[in-house]
């Protein structure tokens, strides 16, 4: 019985390679990368509660006030916070989850197969789809209920809100890929990664009003991707009046999608070349 | 189609100046399984690393299935099945159950075997919907050898399959092997354990200090069945023991000595492989 099974042995077996289609590939690190997420119910807990909680601890303490320009703080907070979100969906999950994954062999083991390489990313592509898009949906939901949230009532917003959204975490997706080659194991990841998060939410404008923030600390915000989605998002949910508290007095939509463009493109490009399958202890 | 799995000629590789293989030779027949032994540091693991295509080689000629690994293509690796010595992603907060390892692994390859008649084969039948981490050692080990052996490869590298295991499960799982070879299967092995090896390895070759030693089979390895063989009885006066080249002789002398009855506690012994093995390696006797 082993023998017909494994049938190794078979001269005749096919002289030509058809490998399986790169979309069923696709489908499977999908699957893969969904069932180990929802089954690990305190990271699943974790993502969703944890930009929640934060909505809800900040929006009770501020959330009667307005900002300059006649807003409700919630309207401004909301809007970072979803920035936020889409930032540790991508960013935060990938920077820490790739990794542990290298210290544990699994991306050896899949080295080893001939799995296209670029099936492994599409796996995590989709999930940080997945977690975005519940994540956005609680927060909005929450916002609406809690803190008054008015959402966009024209499609040219929620067509911003889609492109911003969408190009975001497709640059943040490439930044995390790429930071991971220079994290040195799964346990120094989060000791590396999640400082990089906090600190750019201070300074892009998520918990405070970035019109406020110092100069030379909008300055530095201004090179990461963090600083141009809340921005993005700013513009979904604020009145266009408010655009007179911007840097630019605009909501500089162009170079919104240039810089993000940017991290994706120069993200990608590091990440090609510099992916690791096996971690530095393994040779 | 060759009749050689693996031709190695000259394989260098260097690590901050200290070779960890130094002029390797080695040629592994298709269908055999063929074990690797040598001490830890002896680049064991080194060079099953480049067979395998995971690192690059300082010099020397590989040819694996005929291609060079450090070139390898999808084609190719649908070809080999690897075990890895250490991974922990099975036991690492993974939530797919068995199957769902073992069906989402066959997915990558052009012409898998069913995923159940791999868990069936490996002997996990009934955890099939149990979660990794939730398997022994023993039981993530063999859903290791489905996952490698799940896409019907030409060649199976085993790199230290059976660390661990108690000795029940390390029978069971060298039935396995067994069923594996018969099949046709080339295996190369690589393990600490020689009676491991002598059970299932067709050759044996020792590796020391980055070299090949010796290579044969099991039972003349190191020149083991021409070996002198130590008789030991235990006299009116005590034990004796008697070394000699014809220990049949001796021990009809014997027979004949204690009139035709049982010689106390009489025992022929031949060199062991691991005797004949710590003595190429330079080890204690």
């Amino acid at each position: 019985m082993t023998a017909e099974l494994i049938g190794a042995a078979t001269p005749a077996r096919a002289t030509d390679y058809r490998p399986p289609s790169l979309l069923s590939v696709y489908r499977v690190r999908a699957m893969v990368e969904l069932k180990t997420f929802v089954r690990e119910r305190e990271a699943v807990v974790f993502t969703f509660a944890f930009p929640v909680l934060l909505l809800v601890i900040f929006g009770a303490v501020f959330g009667r006030q307005d900002v300059d320009g006649g807003v409700k703080f919630a309207q401004v907070f909301v809007a970072g916070m979803i920035a936020a979100g889409l930032f540790a969906s991508s960013f935060q999950n990938l920077g820490i989850a790739i990794p542990i994954e290298r210290d544990s062999g699994a991306l050896k083991r899949l080295a080893g197969t001939p799995m296209p390489p670029s099936a492994y990313f599409v796996g995590k592509i989709a999930l940080v789809a997945v977690v975005a898009a519940v994540q956005q949906v609680l927060l909005l939901a929450v916002g609406v209920l809690f803190y008054g949230l008015d959402l966009p009532d024209d499609g040219s917003r929620w067509l911003t809100y889609l492109w911003v959204g969408v190009l975001g975490i497709s640059a943040c997706t490439m930044f995390g890929i790429a930071a991971t080659a220079f994290v040195k194991n799964g346990r120094s990841a989060p000791a590396v990664i999640s400082p990089i998060a906090i600190v750019l939410q201070f300074i892009s404008g998520v918990f405070f009003v970035f019109a406020v923030l110092p100069q030379w600390m909008q300055t530095v915000a201004a090179f990461f991707p963090l600083k141009w989605m809340t921005q993005g998002m700013r513009s979904v949910f604020l009145p266009d009046d408010y655009q007179s508290q911007e840097p630019a007095g605009s909501w500089e939509h162009a170079r919104i999608a240039l810089v993000l463009g940017l991290w994706l493109v120069g993200g990608l490009l590091v990440a090609v070349r510099t992916f690791r399958w096996r971690n530095k202890a393994d040779g | 189609m060759s009749d050689v799995a693996i031709r190695v000629s000259g394989l260098q590789k260097t690590y901050q100046g200290r070779a960890a293989v130094d002029g390797l030779d080695l040629t592994v027949r298709r269908g055999e399984v063929f074990s690797l032994l040598g001490p830890n540091g002896a680049g064991k693991s080194t060079t099953v690393e480049i067979l395998e295509g995971y690192r690059s080689r300082d010099g020397g000629d590989v040819a694996v299935l005929g291609h060079d690994p450090a070139e390898a293509t999808a084609e190719w690796k649908a070809r080999i099945g690897i075990v890895l010595q250490r991974v922990d992603d099975l036991a690492q907060s993974s939530e797919l159950t068995v199957r769902e390892w073992v069906s989402s692994v066959a997915a990558y390859f052009p012409d898998p075997m069913r995923p159940d008649d791999a868990i069936e084969l490996v002997g996990l039948a009934d955890k099939r919907d149990a979660r990794s981490s939730s398997l022994s050692g023993g039981q993530r080990r063999r859903l290791d050898v489905a996952l490698g052996i799940i896409g019907r490869p030409e060649l199976l590298f085993l790199d230290e399959p059976t660390t661990g295991f108690d000795p029940e499960a390390r029978r069971q799982f060298w039935g396995l092997i067994e069923s594996l070879a018969d099949a046709g299967t080339t295996i190369l092995l690589t393990t600490h354990y020689l009676d491991e090896a002598e059970r299932l390895a067709d050759r044996v070759a020792v590796i020391n200090a980055g070299r090949i030693i010796e290579v044969g089979a099991p039972a003349t390895l190191g020149g083991r069945a021409t070996a002198a063989a130590t008789v030991r009885w235990i006299g009116a006066d005590g034990p004796h023991e008697l070394t000699t080249d014809e220990p049949t002789r001796t021990v009809l002398e014997l027979a004949a000595r204690f009139g035709g009855g049982e010689v106390p506690e009489l025992v022929v012994e031949r060199p062991s492989l691991e005797d004949v093995y710590l003595r190429m390696i330079g080890g204690p006797e």
